[in-house]
């Protein structure tokens, strides 16, 4: 698990790497909380993401409740086929934007 | 908080940290830094908690509970730091094997949890197992913290529902449902559009609860194709939903997926009812597999002979000891589970004749398990719904301990709508209490109508569509020489046994049916449907299912164009039962004016108006609901005149006069060709004649006075 960050448009894009799972994800969700606490809205691109456990997306809920706790939006782009599905089953990505590509993400949360 | 001493560990094991547990919850828990494991055997002498990596074939660890750690009964014990994603668990326990005083200890065997919340091992549907693994159902941790929103269980009253009786996989197996992923949960919602527009507002599914489809499985010795336990009325763990129904199950993720299930129907104004199996496990008699149960304490959850065999009142070669306190307790605590944990409305519990008898298999006048479930504080707003018989002979039908509470499935609504409707004589009479709600059989104890679900169709026996296109069985792709599934259908073949080219037969099934959704969500009581009977599903004949996957259970979407006349015709009953309360009382007719609208709540018709014919040779049904009695008189609706004509000639029916100042209009007359044959609810047509009314043979109208 590999996590970056660079401001696009003015808005914090999280570049995210590897696998996200129950040995992972505490580690990510400690690096990713401050980020979220600190900007609100965030655009997380998912496109390295080559899997992610049931602990995987409970971090992702996490992290939008914390961004929705401060008035901000999480928005997904890059997300793989297989993860589309999952959060899809699972009810996960009713919780979140999706884009296509990070461009997107950040001109409709900036409108929204 | 993680000041709390009772944080830390205080004992190890192997490299292991751990400290005693609490009893309570029994099952797996997570807690602060670890997993809580607690298990019950009141005659098991010690208890090793055995613990796997995921789908590894060897032990991780094994830990033997320390004596200090055992409270009463019960083994208790927390271990730290397990990365609980990845953490198989399951016992082993030392104690007698001796069969002659009920007792079956294996210490070689791993044992899965009864209260194990998900169970590995069969992640996959269909995927061949491999029986040389030790440990073949393992059980998992699961996060019990799924964002429900606003969801609640929808609380419909019972008398507003029309339940739709579904099989998960059945549903969207078929490559004609067009769906992601086949045969899931995720792919039950895809087609909850479809669901919504049929009009239903519960549906009950199958069994979901963890179960094995290859309990018992065989390939057929003529054609090869592979015969499962499809239908899972075989429980291997009652706490976990089957992963095989999940498209995320090959991530273990099955518990979120039927979750977003329930929500998604919920929001959809669709209440979820699960067909529960207390009565009998996976485990079989003592040639069975030893899964959990039979290894933790045997003479606890099993019903035994004196000679310490296993009584079989399920005919599944074991029956679950539900009065047995502990027993009762674990079924509470399952159902309570469900209830809270997934928001489940309400609970069909199979065979529900066996929750009513003692440990040695007597039947209970005041069944403590019963009791229980009616006055449970958390269950205080499900549905409880029994098949009110066994496999052992009993049958409570109309008697079924009720506390209030309990609903039955009216195997005599099933019986005598299928008699009247092949025109068999002497069925008006009953007929006259089935459309009623089965007065004979439910206005005792206060029970009312709502304690009838009435039913044509179910996953036993026929399809509604094979009813009406089968004299007998044909069960012999079930190779068990055509013995199996019930030889009491009361069908009728319409002259031709099968698929016919003729297009009388297909005139004749296709009206029949009709006349089958006319009695089934005209009559008071809870309809329930089957599913795919709306689009004339067939089984090829086949009355016991149970075990194909393959086109005989799955629903066939290709039906929806094919007999768009049907879909049409439930629809639009549905939708009228909907629109009209005086189809839905809560309490009995009283067959009386006590709304001094001049007409009693209903009163009884024939060819002649005010003449009814209970005589044995009628075959003729019809009735007047007073709109003003609706709801017991609380309700304003329409008058409602139904006529069924059973018998094989047109016959002319002359006609009550509507209330003063209406005019009857046609709703529905099932002697007319589609698409003449039903209205759009509120566009019925106004009768040109409002003194007769000539219907046709083997037919049925509805009318509405306006």
């Amino acid at each position: 698990m590999n996590i970056e960050t660079k401001l696009q448009d003015g808005i914090t894009v999280i570049l995210m790497h590897g696998e996200i799972d129950g040995k992972t994800a505490p580690e990510a969700q400690e690096k990713l909380l401050p980020i979220v606490a600190a900007h609100k809205t965030v655009v997380m691109d998912m496109g390295n993401v080559t899997f992610m456990s049931s602990a995987g997306l409970r971090m992702m809920l996490l992290l939008y409740r914390h961004a929705t706790a401060g008035n901000g939006k999480v928005a997904l782009v890059g997300l793989s086929e297989q993860i589309q599905d999952t959060m899809t089953a699972t009810g996960f990505l009713d919780f979140f934007v999706v884009s296509g590509n990070v461009q997107e993400a950040v001109a409709s949360l900036k409108v929204s | 908080m993680d000041s709390r001493i009772d944080f830390y560990p205080t004992h190890e094991h192997s490299g292991y940290k751990l400290r005693p547990g609490k009893p309570y919850p029994f099952g797996a828990s997570l807690v602060p830094g670890g997993i809580n494991f607690s298990i019950f055997s009141r005659h098991a002498t010690s208890c090793t908690l055995v613990l796997f990596e995921k789908h590894a074939s060897k032990p991780l660890v094994e830990i033997p509970f320390p004596h200090s750690f055992r409270i009463g009964n019960v083994y208790s014990m927390v271990v730290f730091d397990l990365d609980c994603e990845n953490i198989e668990y399951g016992y082993r326990m030392d104690g007698p094997n001796d069969p002659a005083n009920g007792h079956r200890f294996d210490n070689s065997k791993i044992l899965l949890d009864p209260y194990a919340k998900a169970i590995g091992g069969r992640d996959i549907w269909g995927k061949t197992p491999d029986w040389n693994e030790v440990f073949q159902y393992r059980g998992r941790l699961v996060f019990e913290d799924f964002d429900w929103e606003d969801d609640h269980a929808l609380e419909t009253p019972i008398e507003d529902l029309v339940i739709y009786e579904a099989h998960v996989r059945s549903f969207t197996r078929h490559p004609s449902s067009k769906v992601k992923f086949p045969g899931t949960y995720a792919a039950l919602v895809e087609k909850i559009p479809y669901l919504k527009q049929l009009g239903i507002n519960c549906i009950e599914l199958m069994p979901v609860y963890e179960f094995d489809e290859f309990e018992n499985s065989r390939p057929n010795p003529s054609t090869g194709e592979m015969l499962y336990n499809y239908w899972g009325y075989s429980t291997v763990g009652f706490f976990a939903p089957k992963s095989g129904y999940a498209a995320t199950g090959k991530f273990g993720m099955q518990v979120d997926e039927l979750k977003n299930m329930v929500k998604h129907l919920h929001k959809n104004g669709i209440e979820v009812m699960l067909d529960v199996v207390f009565n009998h496990t996976a485990e079989g008699n003592e040639k069975g597999p030893t899964i959990s149960f039979r290894g933790v304490d045997n003479s606890t959850y099993y019903m035994l002979t004196p000679e310490g065999y296993y009584f079989n009142f399920s005919g599944c070669g074991n029956t679950l000891n539900c009065n047995n306190p502990i027993v009762r307790n674990m079924v509470l605590d399952c159902l309570r589970y469900w209830a809270s944990e997934y928001h489940i409305d309400g609970f069909r519990f199979d065979l529900a004749a066996i929750l009513g008898r003692d440990p040695r298999g007597a039947p209970l006048p005041n069944p403590p398990l019963l009791e229980t479930l009616a006055f449970d504080p958390v269950l205080g707003k499900c549905k409880l719904i029994a098949e009110a018989w066994d496999a052992g002979g009993l049958n409570m039908l109309g008697s079924f301990p009720a506390y209030g509470r309990w609903a039955e499935w009216n195997g005599k609504f099933r019986d005598h709508v299928r008699k009247f409707l092949r025109g068999d004589k002497g069925m008006v009479g009953k007929m006259g209490q089935r459309v009623q709600g089965s007065p004979d059989l439910y206005d005792r104890n206060g029970r009312g109508p709502t304690a009838s679900i009435n039913f044509v169709t179910c996953h036993d026996g026929f399809t509604l569509y094979d009813l009406f296109s089968y004299n007998g069985k044909h069960n012999e792709v079930n190779c068990e020489n055509n013995r199996d599934g019930s030889n009491d259908n009361f069908s009728w073949n319409c002259g031709h046994e099968g698929d016919s080219e003729s297009s009388e037969v297909r005139w004749l099934r296709h009206k029949l049916v009709k006349n089958a959704a006319v009695l089934l969500i005209i009559s008071q009581g809870v309809p329930m449907m089957l599913m795919g009977d709306e689009i004339g599903r067939t089984q090829k004949g086949n009355n016991n299912t149970y075990c194909h996957d393959s086109d005989l259970n799955w629903m066939d979407w290709s039906l929806v164009e094919k007999n768009t006349d049907l879909l049409r015709f439930f629809r639009n009953m549905i939708a009228f039962r909907r629109a009209h309360p005086v189809l839905r009382s809560p309490t009995h007719f009283q067959n009386r004016d006590y709304v001094g609208s001049g007409v009693a709540d209903i009163t009884w018709h024939g060819v002649q108006k005010w003449n009814a014919d209970w005589s044995n040779e009628s075959r003729i049904l019809a009735f007047m609901l007073d709109g003003r009695h609706a709801k017991g008189g609380a309700a304003k609706d329409n008058t409602i005149y139904v006529a069924v004509n059973s018998y094989w000639e047109s016959l002319s029916f002359s006609l009550p006069d509507p209330p003063s100042g209406k005019k009857w209009h046609l709703f529905a007359n099932t002697g007319v060709e589609y698409p003449g044959d039903i209205c759009i609810p509120g566009m019925e047509i106004p009768l040109q004649n409002q003194n007769d009314f000539l219907v046709g043979p083997r037919s049925a109208i509805i009318l509405l006075a306006r």
